[in-house]
């Protein structure tokens, strides 16, 4: 085959894949171009990355501080040029609390993720490669924890170990790993007596080597699914949490929070409790958007399509 | 013999994302009150064409024809409610595996019953009574039983039978069988067919025999039709199989395991583009 | 095989039996684990966290012997196994300790608080099954439809936003600016003097009082936490139920029913949605576990005087007896419900049934 005379798109479709890489490209094309196709998980990824700018640049696109107001001037200000999402009873904009909180809401979920999908990996590749009574142990816990209340299990974790904002992650991934544990374990279960598995086996990888670099490698794609469409359960748990006052304390812009500290002017003034919970709908929406367009492109057999 | 069926230029196709698939392309054939098979390899278009004459076509499908005509009633013309009143009542299919095919959550007698109510103003104990007739008609030994029973709780052959009492019950004329007997242990797929004859020879249907297995048709039917790529490329009384002349055909019999003779090498299919034109 | 099994029938029905006996064993053994998981974690909760349940109950400032002796009246001095054995014994007969807050044993307050709790979740699953279904098999049936998008739109809404603030909008605008619906609270305190609890649902308490005036404001003040409730049920339930009625309307019996001659209406309703219904019992079962758990914040945004309501509270106040308890219950009720929908399961799917 010609190479030159091989468009781009040629090469990345093409069905002999000269290199590694070449076929991984090919792969990721044809994902990308199942995902781009569906209209609501591009919106979804552009929120997504839009709370990644946010988070990143706050201090340049925050117009005021988010934590010193003018008490004498600017107090529970409606939605105006000057205040575009009005100010709240400490005279604060809100528009630029809500820019800071976006790294509050990133560093949840970043959190979160990093501590609950690697526990849910190891617990369930280990059970299903293991199998036999350690695959028994490790599953009963796992639906142990899977049969508990989440939030109330979070809320009771909290008041244990006194509010704030790094217990609510603790709490919040404590109880979120075990549908991580079920995925990765039923991965595990359909690849451990595959010959391509077998052959690693023959020759002389020892478990450990074949679960950590063999299995795990094959559930991340479905628990990068799974991961974001928990997401939004995340930042509405953590927010529940913040609302309550177990979570990221005052003055911190914690969305939840700040819809706590608006209830009491909801009357009056109701853009201070409703515009935080506006961003708190808009990225879990994106996170739910992106989720099912993941997990459409990236299994089209099992999607609801 | 009066004509049962008339079929004339029949197509079917199924727009896709990448292209249109022409599943059946221009099949015209007539049928009596005889046993007509259609054999073909797989995905040769020979359920598309049994769906299209029972308006089952899946909603996607667009479907054509110069004439589809059933006892004089123009299929093609016939209004949605007019199909679903002749399905069941007057032509009635049977599909590949009981397995899938029979409701799981709905007991035996209450999926025949089921058939005759829609077809009939029949009172329950009436129902009942036809339902249990029909079963001993398929030659099940203990009706009153296997009436109660879940679908998974019987096997396949005695799951088909119930399929077949199913698709009877409200006495059709015309019967499409789509490979009823593939799914089917060889053990009993003799049994099942032997029910399918008589009733059939004794009720005077019209029968549509649909198989991949030619000399499974061809004891079977009076006339066999032979489909490849959508079309029919060889159309001949049973009994002069071994006169057909398509070689797509004589490539189907060579297939055909002979006892006492070298299989060596063994005979690969010849598919040749030019027969799907 | 069918014919061997018919050989030996004696075997078989021996088989049966110790199969089904199996099953049972093992829907104990299940429980069993579940419920000791969920006490060795409140156990673990309530003991090991960075306040002494000792000066909890004693306060800060008691002399040292007090402390001591509280400390051997409580066994806090027992290893921790012994301690837990103790924990475990104590709440199976329904001791939960003492709130500081109410002063009540916390089993008494529970039992006061949990039916509200109930009621609303029920109202709120109601609500979802009867317009999450339907809008689920719509979704279905007219798949890719702009009905199809819509529902999928107000469910993706349902799983992203904020209970808690959509409840303070929604006690804004149909409460405070529009006047349709009560306030906060269950009832209005004109009725607390005469009306007498029965069974403590109090919609189903008017009905047997025969107290429509009561009943009337029962129901303006449920409309609003049940429907919010509802609408969360909604969103989970539309979307498994089309997920399901599109896997049901696939298979090869939906065709042969077609082939029978049946309506669509009698295929979709009758034969697809009664297949679908064996899994939506665990959903159904599932989402009324979750508006039990969603209750937490509801309760707090109207006033809800359930247990949700009280947890939180008692969170505000460091009173964790009452916050374990209140958590014991919710997982007690969790683990009640996964059992119950196994049971609905089994009842509805007649594969997994023994004869
Ligand atoms: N729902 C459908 N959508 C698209 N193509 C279809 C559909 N159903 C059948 N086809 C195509 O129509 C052709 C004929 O199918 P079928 O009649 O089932 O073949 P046979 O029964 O002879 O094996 C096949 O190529 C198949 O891929
Ligand atoms: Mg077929």
């Amino acid at each position: 085959m010609n190479e030159t005379a091989m468009t781009r798109r040629e090469w990345l479709l093409t069905d002999r894949p000269q290199s590694r890489l070449q076929a991984r490209l090919g792969r990721a094309y044809v994902t990308w171009g199942r995902f781009a196709a569906n209209r609501l998980a591009v919106i979804g990824m552009l929120i997504i990355l839009g709370l990644i700018v946010l988070a990143i640049f706050a201090p340049l696109l925050a117009p005021y501080s988010p934590y010193v107001g003018d008490l004498a001037k600017s107090r529970l200000l409606p939605p105006d040029a000057a205040h575009w999402l009005g100010t709240d009873d400490q005279g604060r904009d809100i528009l630029s609390r809500l820019i800071y909180g976006s790294r509050l809401t990133l560093q949840v979920v970043v959190l979160v993720a990093i501590i609950a999908a690697p526990l849910g990996l190891l617990v369930g590749t280990v059970a299903g490669y293991a199998g036999g009574w350690v695959d028994a142990v490790l599953m009963r816990i796992t639906d142990i924890f899977l049969a508990f209340p989440k939030l109330v299990l979070a809320l009771a974790f909290v008041a244990a170990l006194g509010p704030g904002i790094g217990n609510a992650i603790i709490a919040i991934a404590i109880t979120s790993w075990p549908p991580y544990a079920r995925i990765a374990r039923a991965e595990t279960l359909t690849v451990r007596n595959s010959d391509y598995i077998s052959a690693v086996r023959l020759m002389g990888a020892s478990p450990w080597r074949i679960v950590l670099r063999h299995i795990m490698p094959l559930c991340i794609s479905s628990l990068i699914v799974r991961v974001t469409l928990d997401m939004a359960g995340i930042i509405l748990t953590a927010a529940g949490l913040g609302f309550l006052g177990l979570g990221a304390q005052p003055p911190l812009p914690e969305w939840g929070a700040m819809i706590a500290s608006g209830r009491r002017f909801i009357l009056d003034q109701w853009w201070v409790a409703a515009m935080p919970g506006f961003a708190i709908l808009i990225v879990s929406l994106g996170f739910n958007l992106l989720g099912d367009g993941l997990r459409d492109a990236l299994d089209p057999r099992g999607s609801s399509q | 013999m009066s004509t049962l069926l008339d079929v004339k230029d029949l197509r079917v196709s199924f727009p896709t994302r990448t292209g249109v698939v022409e599943a059946v392309r221009g099949v015209s054939f007539t049928l009596g009150r005889e046993r007509l098979g259609i054999v073909g390899e797989s995905g040769s278009g020979k359920s598309q064409t049994g769906r299209a004459i029972m308006g089952l076509t899946p909603e996607h499908g667009r479907i054509s024809a110069e004439k589809l005509e059933f006892n004089g009633i123009d299929l093609t013309r016939a209004s949605k409610a007019e199909r679903r009143a002749l399905r069941g009542k007057r032509i009635a299919m049977i599909l590949q595996d009981p397995k899938y095919s029979l409701n799981p959550v709905m007991s035996i007698g209450r999926q025949i019953i089921e058939t005759l109510r829609t077809h009939e103003p029949v009172g329950r104990a009436e129902a009942r009574r036809r339902a249990l007739d029909m079963l001993a008609a398929v030659q099940i030994r203990d009706p009153e039983r296997v009436f109660g029973l879940y679908p998974h709780e019987v096997s396949g052959g005695m799951g088909q039978r119930a399929m077949i009492a199913m698709m009877l019950v409200a006495g059709p004329e015309l019967l499409i069988a789509d490979e009823p007997t593939s799914a089917l242990d060889v053990t009993v797929q003799l049994d099942v067919l032997g029910i399918l004859h008589r009733l059939v020879a004794d009720r005077g249907m019209g029968l549509i025999f649909i198989s991949h297995d030619l000399r499974l048709v061809s004891s079977f039917c009076d006339r066999v039709i032979v489909m490849y790529a959508g079309r029919i490329v060889e159309e001949l009384p049973a009994s002069r199989l071994s006169e057909a002349e398509h070689p797509y055909t004589r490539g189907l019999l060579n297939c055909m395991p002979k006892i006492g003779v070298d299989r060596h090498p063994l005979p690969v299919l010849d598919r040749r583009p030019e027969w799907a034109l | 095989m069918s014919t061997a099994e018919r050989r030996m029938p004696a075997r078989r029905a021996n088989r049966r039996a110790f199969a089904t006996l199996k099953s049972i064993a093992g829907f104990v053994v299940v429980v069993a684990t579940t419920y000791l998981g969920l006490l060795a974690v409140t156990f673990f909760i309530g003991r090991v966290v960075p306040i002494d349940p000792v000066l909890a109950i004693v306060g800060d400032r008691a002399p040292s012997h007090v402390v001591e002796r509280v400390r051997q009246e409580m066994g806090f001095n027992l290893p921790y196994y012994q301690q837990f054995f103790l924990y475990v014994k104590g709440v199976l007969q329904g001791d939960f300790g003492t709130s500081v807050l109410t002063t009540n044993p916390v089993m008494t307050d529970i039992r006061r608080v949990f039916p509200a709790t109930m009621e609303l979740a029920t109202v709120g699953t109601v609500i979802g099954a009867a317009f999450g279904i339907p809008l689920g098999v719509l979704a279905a049936v007219r798949r890719g439809s702009l009905a199809d998008q819509i529902v999928r739109i107000v469910g993706l809404v349902g799983y992203s936003v904020p209970i808690f603030w959509l409840g303070l909008l929604a006690l804004l605008v149909f409460y405070a600016r529009l006047g349709w619906t009560s306030g906060p609270g269950r009832m209005d305190v004109v009725f607390e003097y005469t009306f007498t609890p029965i069974t403590g649902f109090f919609l189903l308490d008017a009905i047997l009082n025969r107290d429509w005036a009561a009943f009337r404001d029962i129901v303006s003040h449920i409309v609003l936490p049940g429907s919010l409730l509802g609408y969360f049920s909604l969103a989970y339930i539309s979307r498994m139920t089309r997920s399901f009625m599109l896997n049901e309307l696939s298979q090869e019996y939906i065709v042969a029913a077609r082939a029978k001659g049946l309506s669509e209406t009698r295929i979709i309703w009758g034969h697809a949605l009664r297949n679908a219904a064996v899994p939506l019992v665990t959903v159904i079962a599932l989402s009324y576990a979750g508006l039990l758990e969603g209750s937490v914040l509801t309760e707090t945004v109207f006033a809800w005087p359930g247990l949700g309501l009280y947890i939180t509270n008692s969170l505000q106040n460091a009173d964790m007896n009452a916050v374990l308890g209140g958590t014991i219950v919710i997982g007690s009720v969790f683990i009640a419900i996964n059992l119950l929908s196994d049971v609905l399961y089994r009842m509805l799917d007649p594969r997994t049934r023994t004869r």
